[in-house]
């Protein structure tokens, strides 16, 4: 068997039915996070992970059948596991060992995964290319001149490489969704509050949630069965039963109401996205999909409700990262404001300070009004009108970005023109409703392109449905 | 002095009594070894996310009821951003826009205190400076406490209303179960703005703020000295600063501790870890029907249902520790004004400490203590007799009753009685003249239970001495 061709699904039937060891499966893997080093997808394989898979072997054998039961998986460095090292690619925690395991681990390890690396990110998950991680820009999986994307890059780099068959991101404004698209994987951020988020480092806490990266988007769903439920560490989680998103998926798009968006209609044309995007909109069509044109009149505010939002609450979260308790503490620091001060120079690097300083200036009094507490107003208003435009559809299709993936360090110096990478992403998480990126069609240079389905919250297995669709033609 | 106006007005800490933190599971007690009553969530260690503790709250309504506030149906958190060492996530969680209750007054002898609001919020950890070689340790044992902040309008005018209005307050908490208010543990503690103006002048003047007092008396001082130090500075033709000042109450005087300009700006915003609590009417009447008596409440029914004076109904009231015990014994022995009298001299003129109200004899035994002298078993001296040794050896009140209870009875007691009056003949005849028989009477009764030391069935002797002087 050619483990590196098996999917997440027949990989873990695989070894439940026993046709494969989980010692000889992540063995293949770790080898190929070896082989593969630079990529720089990964910060640290673990040392511990082949004498676990060897503890589910035993487990499996006494009967264990987890739904992840002796499976490898990699997760994003900002996503706790107990006794390593959640370093967030800052050098303000660059040997932080956590203390407690997050809530989406603690749901894996029950389900009997093996966690076997942590993949690199952009710093605090501030960033579209991985370019701002502490520790060197990951490489995209097909080609090592290109960015794999971000924040999740390390992740979606990842699985594109083959270097585990599931990895998890975490999405505050395309973080997932973007790098799958750049990478040509399958991403999703799910509805917010759908997944916990005890146990992951904070960046903006009102928008942001874990998913999984997937080769394919029947994986993807399988990895959400595992991820998705309410917990008793999250207030904000949904105390909802988790839905059965594999039996949501039926082969058929027959009936459906696809949303284009009349808002991005000027803006696609003549992007490099354009192509696959009108693509999708005719395969849907040609297979029974009903296109209707739909509005969200307040789109164009999006990115910057985003980037108002997000700074503000990644500002408080940071707090936290004061050289006083734990951590980076500067060497120089005579007394404590200085603790505070070059402890925080130093640890943070340069897209991290500018997005404090940003969430500084819009909570600050005089400017609350005007800035944090309109976007919030803002946010409030493009929900009711999401809501309208899910009355007459039941997805919403986006292009997932506006290109493929540029060249490492062509964005440098050009934060606005980095934040817009964004643009078709946010959408979803200041809506707090799930999105999915899967692959489809090609840009320019060959790099592989993604199509967004948006859908109301909770409904999941809807856009697994037609990204499953749209999956299975791109094959085709 | 009396050309001016005081103006003040406070703002008060209590840490409420629940079982656990506001936001964690970890035990809400004083003190403990450093750092051992912690978890991810009070140190704020990355993701740790807070639950809100749904009994703090409950006990913020409590509050609030007890002081006529009106309780918002929605109440939201938020987070108030600053660095300090002691707060372990660099904001504190408390409530700004939409506290748990709004308005609301506390009624003193001769005036109305209105009240702005009542909110819920997280305490600190506490720094602990150690020798210079080890610098300054934090305990974050404190952090994640619930506290609830009161916030007074300006309508205080004198340090001594300033400490009745907090008396008051510490009473209702107590009695309302919300907060133990142990001043010397940090348990309730008062931040006072205080400003002058000239009599009658409708304008505010400039206030000062000082920080963390934690006692009533310090909160008496600080008052006194902060409005004459406004006060010499306005006649001096100078200017008042707005700043905030510490206390220091060694040496009896406030100093400058930062200045309006230097201070943080809080940049509060929701919290976006945590939903908006919604308290719906149907819980704050439960809560209500679950308010026990308010000492105001109390004092009344002691005067109407018990004929007690205002004096006595204040001071039984003036602790819950006393009121409680008052009514526990009163279920013992039913006679409040006996009751009453006892309290207020044999007990508390044995209680050392008027902060913990260490009673050291229960309900139960005063109850039968009072019974015993009732009947007449023990004579009175006796009873403050066995009070002592119950009070300061713990002596189970059963031995002393067979001890100093009216044993010398029956034929023994009658023939004593019978040597008395034969030995007495002038008191007999005194007795059988007299204008006031029962003051020799009670000469005799006198005899007998000097004669016994105190142990003879006073009833019985009674009817004996009645017999022989007919």
């Amino acid at each position: 068997m050619d483990i590196g061709k098996l999917s997440l699904i027949e990989l873990s039937t695989a070894i439940r039915e026993r046709k494969l060891s989980s010692y000889e499966v992540t063995k293949y893997y770790i080898d190929k996070c070896h082989e593969k080093a630079e990529l720089n997808a990964l910060l640290e394989i673990f040392d511990d992970a082949l004498d676990k898979a060897k503890e589910m072997d035993e487990k499996i054998d006494k009967g264990f059948k987890g739904k992840l039961a002796g499976v490898p998986v990699i997760i994003k460095d900002n996503i706790l596991y107990k006794g390593k090292i959640a370093s967030c690619s800052s050098k303000f925690l660059e040997n932080y060992v956590a203390q407690y395991n997050a809530d989406v681990v603690t749901k894996m390890l029950e389900q009997g995964a093996v966690i076997i690396a942590r993949a690199n990110m952009d710093e605090f998950a501030m960033g579209s290319s991985t370019e701002n991680s502490a520790f060197g820009v990951t490489k995209n999986a097909l080609d090592p001149t290109r960015v794999p994307g971000g924040s999740s890059g390390g992740s979606a780099c990842a699985v594109a490489a083959g270097l585990a068959p599931v990895a998890l991101g975490t999405d505050t404004g395309g973080s997932i969704r973007q790098p799958a698209s750049y990478n040509g994987v399958v991403g999703i951020k799910p509805t917010y509050g759908r997944v916990s988020r005890f146990g992951v480092v904070a960046f903006a806490s009102s928008i942001e949630q874990v998913g999984p990266i997937t080769k394919t988007v029947r994986d993807n769903a399988y990895m959400l069965e595992v991820l998705a439920g309410g917990s008793e560490h999250d207030e904000t989680s949904l105390k909802l039963p988790v839905n059965d998103y594999l039996s949501e998926i039926t082969g058929s798009v027959k009936g459906l109401r696809v949303g284009v968006l009349k808002e991005i209609e000027e803006a696609v044309r003549g992007l490099d996205c354009e192509n696959s995007y009108r693509g999708a909109i005719e395969l849907l069509k040609k297979n029974g999909g009903e296109i209707v044109e739909v509005s969200i009149p307040d789109f164009k505010l999006t990115l910057p409700c985003y980037y108002i939002i997000a700074p503000a609450e990644a500002t408080s979260n940071l707090g936290r990262f004061d050289g006083v308790k734990y951590s980076r503490r500067s060497k120089d620091a005579k007394d404590i404001d200085e603790i505070y001060v070059k402890s925080r120079s130093e640890g943070f690097g340069r897209e991290v300070k500018r997005r404090i300083m940003l969430g500084n200036f819009v909570l600050s009094s005089g400017y609350f009004d005007a800035y944090y507490n309109k976007a919030k107003k803002l946010q409030q208003k493009l929900i009711a009108e999401a809501k309208e435009a899910f009355k007459v559809c039941d997805v919403l299709l986006l292009p997932t970005t506006a290109g493929e993936a540029f060249k490492i360090g062509a964005k440098d110096g050009d934060p606005v023109s980095m934040y817009k990478e964004d643009l078709f992403t946010i959408m979803a998480n200041v809506l707090g409703v799930p999105a999915i990126s899967v692959p489809y069609g090609k840009g320019k240079a060959g790099m592989p392109l993604g199509i967004q389905l948006i859908a109301d919250s909770l409904k999941e297995g809807l856009i697994y449905n037609v990204a499953d669709f749209i999956e299975k033609q791109e094959v085709k | 002095m009396q050309d001016y106006d005081i103006v003040i007005g406070l703002e008060v800490h209590s840490e409420l009594k629940t079982n656990s933190k506001v936001f964690c599971s970890c035990a809400n007690s004083f003190g403990g070894e450093p750092n051992t009553h912690c978890c991810p969530v009070c140190v704020g260690l990355p993701g740790a996310l807070p639950i809100l503790n749904k009994k703090a709250v409950e006990l913020v309504i409590k509050a609030g009821l007890t002081m006529d506030c009106e309780i918002n149906d929605l109440a939201v958190f938020e987070r108030k951003n600053y660095f300090y060492p002691d707060l372990a996530k660099a904001y504190q969680i408390s409530q700004l826009v939409r506290p748990i209750c709004i308005g609301g007054h506390i009624d003193l002898k001769d005036k109305k205190v209105r009240l702005n609001r009542i909110h819920l919020e997280e305490d600190a950890g506490k720094l602990v400076h150690s020798t210079a070689a080890i610098g300054t340790l934090i305990d974050y044992n404190r952090g994640g406490v619930p506290l609830m902040e009161l916030v007074t309008e300006p309508d205080i005018s004198s340090a001594d209303e300033a400490v009745e209005f907090l008396t008051k307050l510490r009473q209702k908490l107590i009695y309302a179960g919300v907060a133990e208010c142990k001043m010397e543990q940090g348990g309730m503690r008062c931040d006072v703005n205080v400003s002058v103006k000239k009599k009658g002048s409708s304008e505010f003047g400039q206030r000062t703020e000082m920080k963390n007092l934690n006692s009533f008396k310090s909160v008496h001082r600080a008052i006194e000295y902060e409005a004459k130090r406004q006060i010499e500075v306005l006649e001096n033709g100078g200017q008042i600063v707005q700043e905030t000042r510490k206390w220091d109450d060694n040496h009896g005087k406030s100093v400058t501790m930062r200045k309006k300009e230097t201070s943080s700006d809080y940049r509060y915003f929701p919290d976006p870890d945590m939903l908006a609590v919604e308290i719906p009417r149907e819980d704050v009447e439960r809560i209500r029907s679950t308010l026990p008596l308010m000492p105001d409440q109390l004092k009344a029914k002691f005067m109407g249902e018990y004929g007690l004076s205002e004096y006595e109904s204040d001071i039984l009231t003036k602790d819950k520790v006393l009121s409680d015990y008052f009514l526990e014994t009163l279920k013992h022995f039913d006679n409040p004004k006996e009751v009453t009298n006892w309290i207020l001299t044999e007990i508390l003129n044995r209680v050392k400490d008027e902060e913990s109200f260490d009673i050291k004899i229960t309900p139960c035994d005063l109850g039968k203590l009072l019974s015993l002298v009732a009947e007449k078993k023990v004579t009175r001296t006796n009873a403050k007799e066995m009070l002592t040794r119950i009070w300061e050896n713990g002596e189970k009140i059963t031995a002393l009753e067979k001890e100093y209870g009216g044993n010398v009875d029956g034929d023994a007691l009658k023939a004593l009685v019978e040597r008395i009056v034969s030995s007495n003949p002038k008191a007999v005849e005194d007795y059988r003249t007299s204008d006031t028989p029962e003051k020799v009477f009670r000469w005799f009764t006198g005899q007998v239970m000097k004669e016994t030391r105190g142990k003879a069935n006073a009833a019985k002797a009674e009817e004996f001495i009645r017999e022989l002087l007919k």
